[in-house]
């Protein structure tokens, strides 16, 4: 698993579509441009999802795999 | 990715069963989590989807594909889709209120939101939604049995909307 500073994490293990979009985009909303967030996920969906979602809001998706914990993403703010 | 004007969603929802008050909300939510903009347009059965409670059913006479599955026991008595020939679901009395809990149950279990939490995320993320009020005068509602901060209007409003939409879906 891939090591990495992050300024805030979301769980969003157990949620299925649309959830994990849903909830990211809160969370990302929350935070300053240039942070880091972190966002686990179980749903299979959620791998192509998120990237769909980061590549139609501009915001740069990091990290995006699948480890021991489930789908794990790390999303810049833009 | 855009930085100038935002996509536009535009959305008919005519239907008010639970399994068609899903897609609507589903886009709905996700395309404002996108950051573009939405309008909804609740017209015919769709606007009972506006109502403060909604009670929405499944209806499986009229939906001879849908999967009939047990939303408890072991994984496997779960993943068995139950063969019901439509002569008997149209005859049991109470069939389509247990379809409809059986759905709503197996929903929650796959960590699928309810319609109401979906349309609470709407209304937080500014999707805009017009009731239909022709809709409303033919079947005796009332302004007082939706939620808050939704639009009345007919065709002209949901069409001045859909006008510079990029996309616009009918459901």
């Amino acid at each position: 698993m891939s090591e990495m500073n992050f300024d805030q994490v979301l769980d969003c293990k157990g949620m299925n579509c649309p959830l994990p979009v849903i909830k990211t985009k809160k969370a990302i909303d929350t935070m300053d441009s240039g942070q880091v967030l972190k966002m686990i996920a179980t749903d299979p969906g959620s791998k192509n999802d998120i990237s769909a979602w980061a590549s139609r809001t501009g915001h740069e998706l990091l990290i995006n795999e699948q480890t021991d914990e489930g789908y794990v993403f790390f999303i810049k703010k833009k | 990715m855009s930085d100038s004007k935002p996509k536009r969603l535009a959305l008919i929802a005519s239907q008010g069963t639970l399994d068609w008050a899903y897609p609507p909300f589903i886009l709905a939510s996700t395309a404002a989590a996108m950051d573009m903009e939405v309008g909804v347009f609740f017209t015919f059965y769709g606007l009972t989807l506006l109502n403060k409670k909604i009670e929405a059913n499944v209806a499986p006479q009229t939906n001879p594909a849908m999967p009939m599955k047990m939303p408890f026991g072991p994984q496997g008595f779960q993943n068995i889709q139950w063969p019901i020939p439509n002569i008997l679901a149209n005859n049991i009395p109470g069939y389509e209120s247990m379809a409809t809990s059986f759905m709503k149950k197996t929903f929650a279990n796959k960590g699928v939101a309810s319609i109401e939490e979906l349309r609470e995320m709407c209304v937080d993320m500014g999707v805009r939604m017009i009731g239909c009020q022709m809709t409303m005068d033919v079947f005796g509602f009332k302004a007082d049995d939706f939620i808050d901060g939704i639009e009345l209007g007919g065709a002209a409003s949901f069409l001045e909307f859909a006008a510079d939409s990029d996309i616009s879906l009918f459901v």
